[in-house]
């Protein structure tokens, strides 16, 4: 294969060669713990000090409100459950959240659903979008939490968190909005979000793998997910990834710089895709508004294919991509965020998702575009299920 | 290293006897589109012997595969031997498939059967003391996970 043309950011972003150069020192150098009172110790707390600081900036926030974690998904477990658990002992075990959120946020609320926590699943637009006021007549006087993604890792669309958070707000209600696929991608401002809690995972925004971060505005207190030692102020144990942190810290300073920049340049790769693919090949649709979404997000669904297909086709010509097919993971049920919009089983696993990041050039998506013109019709002359218009 | 063996990916890449017939002599259906995976397969038969097979497949890759495997299984082969083709010689012709493929096979050997239960109908047989009773759509899928 001499081209990859690299099209699923959303899955995962490569690290950045300036990220790998401001992780290599702490990795070849002396390593020593941040917990240990002695100069390499201190070295490395200040390594880590640095990355909170610079992930504080990025997000409008003091550098005490910015929890180091293992991950996004860790994240999301910490705000969800931590919350929970907490007001469940003031007899708060109502949680409010989307039908369409990330798995990390699905399992976890449905976790607590066998623990005995009630939760409402609130529907969503068929262009993608929760609604404020579905928020505000779902919250109870038991409600203890309302999470709500940011932006949508399928389809992009970019949620409201702003007016929901008003609405936690205003009824004494904790709000945690999983961030995971905004940070980098559009400007996230805690404080002018509102929230009281926000997820964030380095590895989608050119950082490395395997570690994330918990905004936790001050004075909110979940309980812990993670016991142990005194790491991170004594509220997520264990001793941290110096390393990955720091690539964090990296990465977020970079990706949030030149945003508009970056932004102008992945809308016109994402919109190129979304018009030539629509008007070139009959019988497709976009999924999740147009306008009102990430701006590297294209989520396409074609009549008539099983998305797996499509998948193949596009690795065996070297593009990246990924499905909301069934066939792609280990249920064979297709994405549920995909059914939570309206979608037919039929159309959901029919269903691509393209993102692009910023190292995707115009050609890359003109190479996708002939591609796919050519694959499509080429797989649906075989579809039994596929009726070309008259 | 893919998910799937190189066999899996020359008949998905390159699948044999694709197409619809219309003089077919036997035509059968199994799948539903919910489950995301159909196969139509297209017989034709003459002396007892399948002369030509054609398949439609609306599904994944393995879908794809095995369906072009089993044409490729019962092309030139007497009824008798293709009443015998079992989703594991399918399997096994292709090196194998990851287990939550495995179902796409058993459509592909109902595929087989559903098309020559046609065939003895249309011959004004019945077919299910020949044939065997046919699990034509996938009903585990009600249940979230395929154990067809």
């Amino acid at each position: 294969m001499d081209r990859i043309v690299y099209l699923d950011n959303a899955a995962t972003t490569p690290v950045d060669p300036q990220v790998v150069q401001a992780m290599l020192p702490v990795l070849t150098g002396p390593g020593g713990n941040p917990s240990s009172h002695y100069s390499i110790g201190y070295e490395a707390k200040e390594q880590i000090d640095t990355a909170r600081a610079q992930v504080a900036a990025a997000l409008g926030c003091l550098p005490g409100e910015v929890y180091f974690t293992g991950g996004g998904s860790e994240a999301d477990n910490w705000a969800i459950k931590g919350t929970a658990r907490k007001l469940a002992r003031q007899g708060k075990k109502h949680l409010i959240t989307s039908a369409f959120e990330h798995h990390a946020v699905v399992h976890a609320m449905q976790a607590l659903e066998k623990d005995g926590f009630e939760v409402t699943w609130l529907p969503v637009t068929a262009d993608g979008f929760v609604r404020p006021e579905d928020v505000a007549a779902a919250i109870r006087p038991d409600t203890a939490l309302v999470s709500v993604m940011l932006a949508n890792n399928e389809i992009g669309t970019i949620q409201p968190i702003q007016e929901i958070a008003a609405i936690c707000r205003e009824n004494k209600v904790l709000c945690h909005t999983d961030a995971v696929q905004a940070v980098g991608a559009i400007p996230v401002n805690v404080k002018e979000l509102g929230v009281d809690m926000l997820s964030l995972s380095g590895h989608k925004f050119n950082g490395p793998k395997g570690v994330g971060a918990l905004y936790i505005r001050r004075g909110v207190l979940p309980d812990n997910l993670i016991d142990g030692g005194g790491q991170e102020s004594r509220r997520r144990a264990g001793t941290e990834n110096v390393a990955g942190i720091v690539g964090l810290g990296a990465a977020i300073e970079l990706a949030v710089g030149h945003l508009e920049e970056k932004q102008a340049h992945l809308v016109a790769l994402r919109d190129y895709v979304i018009g030539r693919v629509l008007a070139n090949i009959p019988e497709t649709r976009l999924n999740g508004d147009a306008k009102n979404r990430l701006p590297g997000n294209a989520n396409i669904s074609f009549a008539g294919l099983e998305g797996e297909t499509i998948l193949l086709d596009l690795d065996m010509r070297g593009i990246c991509a990924s499905t909301g097919s069934a066939c792609n993971s280990d249920s064979l049920d297709p994405s549920h965020v995909l059914l939570a919009i309206g979608l037919p089983h039929e159309a959901a696993h029919g269903t691509m998702r393209f993102s692009f990041g910023p190292q995707n050039t115009m050609e890359d998506a003109e190479y996708l575009c002939s591609v796919l013109e050519e694959v499509i019709p080429l797989r649906r002359a075989m579809s039994p299920v596929w009726k070309p218009l008259a | 290293m893919g998910m799937y063996s190189e066999k899996v990916m020359d008949h998905f890449a390159h699948p044999r006897n694709v197409g619809e017939m219309p003089d077919a002599n036997g035509v059968g259906e199994v799948g539903n589109a919910k489950c995301g995976d159909i196969m139509r397969m297209y017989l034709k038969i003459e002396d007892g012997r399948i002369v030509d097979v054609k398949f439609m497949t609306f599904g994944c890759g393995a879908a794809i595969a095995t369906s072009s495997m089993a044409t490729e299984l019962i092309k030139g082969r007497t009824i008798e031997e293709a009443l015998g083709l079992t989703n594991k010689a399918v399997v096994e012709a292709l090196d194998g498939l990851p287990p939550v493929k495995v179902h796409c096979s058993v459509l592909a050997e109902q595929a087989v059967k559903a098309a020559l239960s046609d065939y003895y109908r249309r011959q004004g047989v019945d077919p299910e003391p020949i044939v065997g009773k046919l699990t034509e759509d996938c009903h585990a899928c009600e249940g979230g996970s395929c154990g067809v």
